[in-house]
């Protein structure tokens, strides 16, 4: 019996591009449903009761949510090269440390900043600038966060590189010149179809933002 | 495997480092306990734990494992021997990693809510809303997962079971701090259940801190929130 894969998203999302990518790598075939987040469909609603968010794994029906764990589940289920986590037991805890590290700082900072003005502004871009600086500490001159190989982290962190050019936008810096080792990283993962393939144009990302925003401040 | 080649940095008090010994416990490993001062941090834990500078921290060897949830997959993984932590199958090691996330995510959240709201009753009427939709949730997992079983992992205790138990003496806090129940024996037959099951299982047995105890440190560590969110 084939399986049937279906992934509910939506196109910017970068928690969604991280299992689109984590399925491209493992050459699965599936069918991406984009879902419209202001009336979400009733399949959502029924595979995702609990956060009622994007993006779901429907594998056979059966549901699987949040992202970094649909990723492992991804590894898990589809075991054949290339590999997504690494197989020693301190580098897997590494690797879901900084996936984790991630998830808790990125985005909710980047959102604090979006919707932030003035001097409040600035604190938080600070911050926001800092988290990325870690994060290339954390790479140092590793060709990838697995190291060698593309992995966890780097499916975990790539997917925001279609938002760098919003950031930059809002936050008014150059990621180049805070980060410029991260920036190397980012284009190395680009060179992977299965990396280009999936990241959104950022020029369409920002336009998608601050459409966002000009109703959100006319409000 | 020498006893102080595998460390736990922890805190009595904390639901977090419970996690990590009830883990040990399990795998039958020997290790020694640090109890962190927290007040001011340790050179040690800033050392071991520079990004978040949290309890818990397992130092094993010359390695630094951080964040619960990780350091108990960690050990399952390191010692592979009977009885696993995490199920076999994918698709239920994928739910148990969902069920425990979320307890971190809208259980923690709920209980720092309660802990903070301290005289603002309608904020925390909306907190304890929270909480008892996490318990509803839960008693559904209970109920589906583990059908009619000991435990959320089954016969044996596992991820989620630490995951949840490891905060059922903050359970009994809220509770106590605000006369009202949280797990309730009409609502939640199949958590009650749990509960007794797990309080009594070997590798729990004796580590659930005292809750009188608690309530002073959850009066100190509202002082401390509330210290925070004013200096912000």
């Amino acid at each position: 019996m084939a399986d049937e894969v279906v992934l509910l998203d939506t196109w910017a999302s970068m928690f969604g591009m991280r299992v689109r990518i984590a399925l491209a790598e493992k050459g699965i075939k599936y069918e991406w449903k984009e879902e419209d987040l202001r009336n979400k469909s009733a399949l959502l609603l029924q595979m995702n009761p609990v956060h009622k968010k994007i993006p779901v794994l429907i594998h056979n029906g059966k549901p699987i949510c949040e992202s970094a764990i649909i990723v492992q589940y991804i590894d898990e289920v589809w075991n054949h090269n290339p590999k997504i986590m690494p197989s020693d037991p301190y580098e897997r805890a590494q690797a879901r440390f900084w996936m984790d590290y991630i998830d808790k700082k990125v985005y909710d900072t980047w959102r604090k900043l979006w919707l932030s003005t003035g001097e409040e502004r600035e604190t938080l871009k600070k911050e926001f600038i800092s988290i990325f600086k870690q994060l290339e500490e954390t790479l140092g001159n590793k060709p990838f966060f697995g190291g060698d190989m593309f992995g966890f982290v780097d499916v975990g962190l790539i997917p925001y590189y279609s938002w760098f050019y919003s950031y930059e936008t809002y936050g008014n810096f150059k990621m180049e010149e805070e980060c410029p080792k991260l920036i190397a990283w980012a284009k190395r993962c680009m060179e992977r179809e299965t990396v280009s393939k999936t990241l959104p144009d950022e020029k369409k990302v920002y336009a998608f933002i601050d459409g966002i925003k000009k109703v959100l401040d006319s409000k | 495997m020498a006893k102080n080649d595998l460390k736990l940095l922890g805190g009595w008090f904390s639901p977090y480092a419970l996690r990590v010994q009830i883990a040990l416990n399990l795998k039958g490993v020997d290790y020694e306990v640090i109890e962190e001062t927290l007040n001011p941090k340790s050179q040690l834990l800033l050392k071991s734990n520079p990004v978040h500078k949290k309890i818990p921290v397992l130092l094993h060897a010359d390695k630094t494992i951080c964040e619960s949830a990780i350091i108990v997959e960690y050990i399952d993984e390191v010692w592979t021997h009977a009885p696993p932590i995490l199920p076999q199958n994918a698709y239920d090691r994928a739910n148990a990693r969902f069920w425990v996330a979320y307890i971190d995510d809208k259980w923690f959240s709920a209980l720092k809510g309660i802990l903070m709201a301290e005289e603002n009753d309608e904020a925390k009427e909306a907190e304890f809303k929270e909480a008892e939709e996490v318990f509803e949730r839960m008693e559904e997992v209970m109920n589906k997962g583990s059908e009619g079983k000991a435990f959320f992992g089954g016969d044996t205790i596992g991820f989620i079971d630490i995951g949840f138990g490891s905060f059922l003496s903050w359970i009994r806090v809220l509770e106590k701090m605000n006369a009202r129940k949280l797990i309730d024996e009409n609502k939640h037959p199949g958590l009650i259940r749990w509960t007794e099951n797990f309080a009594a299982h070997p590798a729990v047995n004796g580590l659930i801190p005292d809750t009188d105890k608690l309530i002073e440190v959850a009066k100190a560590f509202n002082q401390t929130l509330k210290a925070r969110a004013a200096a912000n």
